[in-house]
């Protein structure tokens, strides 16, 4: 497509990023189909290819984004279906990435936003904050009807709460800075992103990656002073934090790599994985010596599933009789491109498989955007609860912490794919799975 | 830039009143009016082109499009049916003075019924999610252009849309029954039914293909067919361009219809291989996708009777695909061909010739030396089965040489298609992209007699006006 960006804007390194991104994209449209917004809403401007195009009026023009554009581009969820799509290889993430800094940078949110999206930037990824905050929330949870939901910013605050859990599963000490052991002989060694949210809303996810990991001979070291990877305020265009969260975690992990070694870095928040597999991108200005070690942690960088199906992983109890409806994560489908690893992994632990007929449509979950879009999360949320459910299965898997707490609350159990992996490799029955269930 | 008529100067200096007309009916919701905001609908699929609208109507029901006609009808204000904009002729590009209405909105499908076989959707329905619908109980909707993920079966009509598994299975209008149009008077018409050939004249051939000249259509009723029980595509990978067309001409002449024969030559093969990571013969000069279906025997006979024609013309392989991951592949690539090509190249043109199949050697050989002679390169990828050429011209829109050379090329191709006894367009349409070239293909009278089957259901030319016909001198 033709762009119009002066010899000086090109001397912008994310300009000229961009500036490829667009020169890709042909115009075809066969992103639109895809796209969980324009199915929903039907208007070219919130789907992908009309973003694209308000994204490249707004970058060539150099001046600072408006309501109209920031609508439009907030309205997206990052879901990066388009990239499935796209048969042009258009990097959507890349230009949506920057136009959402640009507009962070630009652009005045009216003051209840502001506020809104400078504390969730400040709480999300610092388990005590969040922790506290859904203590509070839970203390606020009998008013939500209180909340007047005729503006926007009620809306959210609504969201926000029925989005807190009633109750918090206690914290868990297999989650904070060590090294677990492999049980037998060392088969190998990785270093495990536990996450920020994750590790506040179900440590459980992580307690299962480690008995797991270790009964497969392998050590899982979690070093001291990774908190977030970056993801959630990246997300936010939030520049500066997201690159200090990321090159704190870029640290932490070059000091495995160079000490001890790892054979991976294991994540299992996917929402996590696609940016810290897409650090060679973001730090391609930094230093040599950092941009080195950002590449290197992304080459290392693998979900959970990757690396159980690259060693093997046997159950060792009998099948259990139950269905599991398997939800792609957009950041495990579209982001990473791991597709069959999750599944055939749920089908060699003895479950039957099944997918809803819409598997390629966000759950509206993606990242902080339930609060900051409720109603198009709510829609789709609903839409993809009532096609898993139309498979009759008796739970849902999914390989992302935010996903898992989008679709819970609706009478059915869902739980990470690794929680169900380690329960049949032996461990202990997930919490969530009734003893009648089975 | 291609020429637009004049702007209505009564319609722009109304603007503000037509855009509270339009939001009385649609809410502001259904209205889109500020600059920024109508950018994104500046084009279609064809980039070359671009005019931001008057403003961007998106109506939700039959009964709210028929108001936004009356009144745009009213105020004498022209109209630009848009679907997905997925159009590569510039069958959607706005006007000035124009109102774009977008048919996203009405996207559901509103009956299916598997005893009579037809179905009943809404115009702003994808081709693809017809299928989708009805698939798991074994049937489908035939026609198939590339873009059927996304274009919308409103559209199809519009441009009387073909695919790859038209050869066996027609256009679009073969396989329609019934429309229900709005005219620019704000009428609904019930047209055709649910069966196939209604009573009295043939007003659903006249409508198809009339590229939203002479009414919206809002629902559609189309024919859909019971699944063959499999199919396989082949694979024949050849020394050249001129062997594989020669080849096609010998199998279409053999009597033998595949369900598809589709073509691709050595720079497609590599942009979709690409993308679709399908298997595509990487030494290959030119490649043919033969698809047979039926019951196994069937497919093998047909298979076996193909691929000894194929060994006549010296291939460098012929692969049978193995399994329907490998099939789906194969058609994954074929289909995002165009969009592949966006790998090897910032912009293209994309043509749309119809030949004698007899006449494909000579015609790619005359395409490859006017690709030496423009200095452009050019993908070919089409429909061969029946002669269906998409000739992918690729050119740098940054580079404002490069694009005349491209335009220039594409109307050699075209006007060689037409000396060769085929024609202008298969399947995309006229549009503005092939509307200067119509007097190489009719008479001044046959023009004329067209413009007055327009002229009949729209008095005023406010239906997509521009395209077509070559402009009139002002
Ligand atoms: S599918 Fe890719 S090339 Fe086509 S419009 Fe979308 S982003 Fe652009
Ligand atoms: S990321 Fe998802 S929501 Fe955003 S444009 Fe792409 S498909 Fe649409």
């Amino acid at each position: 497509m033709q762009t119009n960006f002066s010899v000086e804007q090109l001397r912008d390194s994310d300009n000229a990023a961009s500036n490829s991104v667009l020169r890709t994209c042909v115009h075809c449209g066969f992103c639109t189909a895809t796209c969980p917004t324009f199915v929903l809403l039907g208007d070219e401007l919130d789907s992908p290819r009309g973003r694209i195009y308000l994204i490249k009026e707004m970058l060539e023009s150099g001046k600072p984004a408006t309501e109209e554009v920031v609508r439009h581009v907030d309205r997206c969820l990052s879901c990066l279906s388009c990239m499935t799509t796209c048969p042009s290889g258009v990097n959507y993430m890349h230009l949506v990435d920057h136009a959402r800094r640009y507009i962070e940078e630009t652009y005045k949110r009216p003051w209840p936003e502001r506020l809104m999206r400078g504390a969730l930037g400040r709480v999300l990824p610092h388990p005590r904050l969040f922790r506290l905050a859904l203590r509070g929330a839970a203390l606020a949870r009998p008013a939500a009807g209180l909340i007047p939901t005729g503006t926007m910013t009620g809306k959210r605050l609504q969201a926000m709460l029925s989005l807190a859990p009633a109750k918090l599963p206690p914290q868990s000490a297999a989650q904070k800075p060590q090294i677990h052991r492999a049980e037998g002989a060392r088969r190998g060694r990785v270093a495990l992103l536990t996450g920020c949210a994750q590790t506040v809303l179900a440590p459980s996810i992580n307690e299962a990656t480690i008995r797991l990991l270790t009964r497969l001979g392998i050590e899982v070291v979690i070093p001291a002073a990774i908190g977030c990877c970056g993801a959630l305020t990246h997300h936010m265009g939030q520049h500066d934090p997201a690159m200090a969260a990321a090159r704190a975690a870029i640290t932490g992990w070059t000091r495995e790599i160079e000490g001890e070694g790892l054979d991976a870095i294991l994540i299992n928040t996917s929402g996590c994985g696609t940016t810290v597999k897409d650090y060679g991108f973001m730090f391609r200005d930094a230093p040599p010596a950092e941009a080195a070690q950002a590449k290197r942690v992304a080459a290392l960088a693998a979900d959970i599933s990757e690396y159980l199906v690259r060693i093997g992983y046997q159950p060792q109890r009998p099948a259990p009789d139950l269905t599991v409806a398997y939800h792609s994560a957009c950041s495990l489908q579209h982001g990473q491109k791991i597709t069959s690893a999750p599944k055939d992994l749920l089908k060699t632990a003895g479950f039957s498989v099944v997918e809803p007929r819409d598997p390629h449509l966000c759950c509206g979950s993606a990242g902080t955007y339930n609060i900051m879009q409720p109603e198009i999360a709510g829609q789709l949320r609903s839409r993809k609860l009532a096609t898993l459910k139309d498979r009759r299965p008796d739970l849902i898997a999914a390989g992302n912490i935010g996903c898992i707490t989008q679709l819970s609350g609706d009478g059915m159990p869902v739980l990470h794919t690794v929680e169900l992996l380690d329960w049949m490799a032996g461990g202990p029955r997930p919490d969530a799975i009734g003893q009648s269930d089975v | 830039m291609i020429r637009l008529p004049e702007p209505k100067a009564a319609t722009l200096a109304k603007r503000d009143a037509i855009i509270a007309g339009l939001r009385r009916i649609l809410r502001d919701s259904g209205v889109i009016a500020e600059a920024a905001r109508l950018k994104p609908y500046e084009m279609d699929g064809l980039t070359a082109f671009r005019q931001p609208p008057l403003a961007v109507a998106l109506p939700e029901t039959t009964e709210q499009l028929a108001a936004v006609l009356r009144f745009l009808n009213q105020e004498g204000v022209r109209v630009i049916p848009r679907g997905a904009g997925t159009s590569l002729s510039g069958g959607a590009l706005p006007l000035a003075d124009g109102v774009v209405i977008g048919m996203m909105r009405m996207n559901r499908i509103l009956e299916i019924d598997y005893d009579d076989r037809f179905a009943v959707v809404q115009a702003g329905v994808t081709n693809l999610g017809i299928t989708a619908a009805m698939q798991s109980d074994g049937f489908f909707y035939a026609p198939d252009p590339s873009s059927q993920l996304a274009c919308m079966i409103g559209g199809n009509v519009a441009m009387n849309s073909g695919g790859a598994h038209c050869l066996k299975y027609g256009v679009t209008a073969n396989n329609l029954l019934g429309l229900k149009i709005v005219t620019i008077e704000g009428e609904i018409l019930d047209i055709g039914g649910m069966h196939l050939d209604a009573a009295g004249y043939d007003w659903l051939g006249l409508l198809t293909g009339s590229e939203g000249q002479l009414a919206m259509v809002s629902e559609v009723t189309v024919r859909i067919l019971r699944a063959a029980e499999g199919q396989r595509a082949m694979l024949a990978a050849f020394r050249s361009n001129e062997i594989a067309g020669a080849c096609v001409d010998r199998i279409i002449g053999s009597g033998i219809i595949p369900v598809a024969l589709e073509f691709m030559d050595r720079p497609a093969i590599h942009a979709c291989e690409d993308f679709a990571h399908a298997g595509y013969p990487l030494d290959a000069e030119a490649l043919l996708i033969i698809e047979v279906e039926g019951s196994v025997a069937e497919q093998d006979e047909l298979l076996g009777r193909i691929r000894a024609m194929c060994d006549e013309f010296d291939p460098i392989s012929c692969r049978v695909s193995q399994s329907a991951e490998e099939s789906a592949a194969i058609w994954k690539g074929r289909k995002g061909a165009f969009g592949a090509v966006g790998r090897i190249s910032p912009d293209y043109l994309c043509m749309d010739g119809t030949i004698p199949t007899g006449q494909l050697p000579l015609v790619l050989r005359r395409i490859g030396e006017m690709s030496d002679h423009y200095r452009l390169k050019v993908a070919n990828i089409f429909h061969a089965g029946d002669g269906n050429l998409h000739p992918l011209i690729m050119f740098d829109a940054n580079d404002a040489d490069s694009f005349h050379r491209a335009e220039a090329f594409g109307a050699d191709i075209l006007c060689l298609c037409v000396e060769v006894g085929g024609c202008l367009t298969g399947e995309h349409g006229v549009g503005v992209e092939k509307r200067d070239l119509m007097h190489r293909q009719f008479t001044e009278i046959e023009l004329d007699q067209q413009r007055a089957i327009k002229s009949a259901f729209d008095p005023d030319w406010l239906l997509n006006p521009a395209k077509v016909f070559p402009l009139v001198a002002a």
